[in-house]
């Protein structure tokens, strides 16, 4: 397991450039599903034959980053966000565009730490002049983070936990499940991080029956954080609310009994900032119940995000039971 | 001039009427078929039969103005922002209200009863009113009624070197476009969606894609040049005289990257001279139209406008007219070798 969340987070793929984790993710499925499709937007689709209820799960494949804008006579690049990208957070990290080129971000003169800004940032690649620039980077081209993977024992952190955590976990569940009762659609999305727009395409095509993200979440366990009743090490959460949705009662509670009839560790999670795929899931025709599975993470959109591998394995446990139970009986 | 025909209509977001009427009489020659939506969009089809992709263009009728929400017991009507206006703007300016075309002047506290610290503000919207040079609240109410629109009282008409300058160019100028572009013929299903209330949410687009249902779709608008004294080099959206702008991403739409590309190569080949729209910022018919079914590759080509949302904006009729040539030469390359996917 921790191999492969060091190799999903290795990649960078910002919202609106998900053509090599996509590759990536194609070989790790390849074998563990009947059918493969990719969409206009480029969700990547596999289906597991079952028969009964159509279960889309949803994690998402894209991450935050930064977009060149300009690049000035100096060979500076400027930048605007791709997703919830902070100044404080970028202020003197290293970046890579998806081409491989490396920079790193520099600003402008500041007085006031507090009026930093993402305009008066630059990514700085070690050109020596526009011309020099432009041969390696294209206005409209797009960086991440560029921060490795990290082997803390019972905890790992990278970059783009979020949400190649949540790929990770769907992929391992797709492995372990060995009997599907449902026609299960893992779908790997698109541009979350710009506004759900992936899953809302994806969620169109496939007319799901129910629908269960597979994303982070925040927690409230470091010192002096905003309360919150999610920790890392305390098992998989289990959605009740975000921004995006209040997770349908009954699958809210089907995901519950199935964790207590399991022994899967979970705890219930309320989420005040935020959203994921279900948000655009259950709006979705004419609606889908919905729900989402969640891994703890701490430092959500922070070059170094942090989970633990134990709620890992119960969230995989958890998909598991969900594409080998069948739904429609278990919420009829 | 079809430019200053189509800035000279009136159209604030909900009420496009004048400018739908306008655009129905100049498609219904060139068009095999002609269809409204029940929100308003005017859908202009050509070739709906033929094999091929079905290709969307779209450009927005609707623009920003102002709505009546009250008037006063001095006949001084009350308004509110429709779309996002530059309040700053507003003042004094003339505008014309409802159907009939009822002339008035935005007015507010005249300066010398300003007290010294308001003249240091700018004036609140909430403090300016529509004044139809009525004499009582009666005589207002015969001619206006809250809900009615007002917009912008502006002449358009060439001036300088090339430019043109005219109120509500976001977007006419796109729908001159899609209306040059019916001159044309292309062998594949062409939809031309002329939609409505884009400011306030790009609503209509979201159902005319709904209906459409294309492979790829284009829009056309008229966006924000930054091109003024005093701005900062890496802060410039777009710039007059240089051609149409190339939007790789907004706030609505992350543009398709195989799309993206083929932009670039057809101007490059072309030897159209164009522009990327250095800005994220803003919102399109992109969004909804990328978002509609199961998801449509969607580009933004722009002709840059100065001073737009509003009363008077400006354009460089060369990147109008090089707009058209690009948007006809993307439109050839995809009859010959279809949709992007690379």
């Amino acid at each position: 397991m921790k191999d492969l969340i060091k190799k999903l987070t290795a990649v960078s793929a910002p919202s609106g450039f998900e053509d090599e984790i996509r590759e990536v993710i194609k070989k790790e499925i390849e074998g563990y599903c009947d059918e493969i499709k990719v969409d206009a937007l480029g969700n990547l689709i596999a289906i597991r034959h079952g028969g009964g209820a159509k279960i889309q799960l949803a994690a998402h494949m894209d991450e935050i980053g930064m977009i060149a804008t300009d690049i000035d006579e100096k060979g500076f690049i400027r930048f605007s966000n791709v997703g919830g990208v902070s100044p404080h957070r970028l202020y003197g990290h290293r970046v890579r565009f998806t081409n491989g080129v490396v920079g790193t971000i520099g600003s402008e003169k500041i007085e006031d730490i507090k009026k930093l800004s993402l305009d008066k940032l630059f990514i700085d690649i070690g050109a020596k002049n526009r011309e020099e620039a432009r041969e390696k980077v294209s206005i409209g081209d797009c960086a991440t983070y560029l921060h490795g993977f990290d082997d803390l024992g019972k905890r790992v952190v990278a970059k783009s936990m979020d949400d190649r955590v949540g790929c990770a976990v769907l992929i391992e569940a797709m492995r372990r499940t060995k009997e599907c009762k449902n026609e299960v659609y893992c779908t790997f999305t698109v541009q979350e991080e710009v506004g759900l727009r992936g899953a809302a395409t994806s969620a169109f095509g496939i007319d799901p029956d129910v629908g269960i993200a597979i994303d982070v979440t925040l927690t409230g366990d470091t010192p002096e954080a905003e309360r919150m009743a999610v920790a890392l090490g305390k098992g998989a959460a289990i959605k009740v609310k975000d921004q995006s949705l209040i997770a349908h009662p009954r699958v809210k509670q089907f995901l519950v009994d199935l964790a207590e009839k399991n022994g899967v560790q979970y705890q219930l999670e309320v989420l005040t900032a935020g959203g994921t795929d279900s948000g655009a899931i259950h709006k979705t025709r004419s609606g889908v119940p919905s729900g989402v599975i969640s891994i703890p993470c701490r430092y959500v959109h922070c070059p170094s995000e942090m989970v633990d591998l134990d709620d890992v394995e119960e969230a995989v446990k958890l998909v598991s039971l969900v594409m080998s139970t069948d739904v429609s009986k278990a919420l009829s | 001039m079809l430019l200053e025909e189509l800035s000279n209509l009136n159209g604030v977001s909900g009420r496009e009427d004048e400018v739908r009427s306008f655009i129905y009489q100049r498609v219904l020659e060139l068009a095999d078929e002609v269809r409204f939506d029940a929100l308003g969009s005017l859908i202009a089809v050509k070739r709906p039969n033929a094999p091929g992709p079905v290709v969307m263009l779209s450009a927005h009728m609707d623009e920003v103005g102002l709505m009546v929400t009250g008037i006063d017991k001095s006949g001084m009507l009350r308004f509110s922002p429709v779309g996002s206006i530059d309040q700053r703007v507003l003042v004094s300016k003339p505008v014309v209200v409802g159907k009939d075309r009822i002339r008035g002047v935005i007015g507010s506290k005249p300066i010398h009863l300003q007290k010294r610290d308001e003249q240091k503000k700018p004036i609140d919207i909430e403090s300016l009113f529509i004044d139809i040079g009525a004499g009582s609240k009666e005589d207002a109410e015969k001619a206006v009624k809250p809900g009615d629109v007002a917009a912008f009282d502006t002449k358009a008409g060439l001036f300088g070197q090339g430019c043109f300058k005219g109120k509500a160019l976001d977007d006419r100028v796109g729908c001159a476009v899609l209306l040059r572009l019916l001159e044309m013929d292309f062998d594949f299903p062409l939809y031309f969606a002329f939609t409505v209330q884009e400011e306030i949410g790009a609503r209509g687009a979201r159902t005319a894609a709904y209906h459409i249902k294309p492979s790829v779709a284009l829009v056309f608008e008229g966006t924000s040049a930054g091109d003024v004294p005093d701005a900062k080099e890496h802060k410039i959206s777009t710039r007059l005289r240089k051609g149409p702008a190339i939007t790789f991403m907004d706030r609505s739409v992350v543009v398709n990257r195989a799309l993206f590309k083929r932009l670039r190569e057809v101007a490059e080949s072309e030897g159209i001279q164009y522009q990327l729209r250095q800005m994220t910022t803003g919102g399109t018919d992109a969004g909804p139209i990328s978002l509609s079914h199961t998801g449509v590759p969607t580009g933004v080509i722009s002709v840059p406008c100065r001073y737009i949302h509003s009363p008077v904006s400006v354009l460089d009729l060369q990147d109008f007219e090089e707009t058209v040539r690009l948007a006809a030469a993307v439109l050839q390359s995809i009859a010959e070798k279809g949709v992007p996917t690379e």
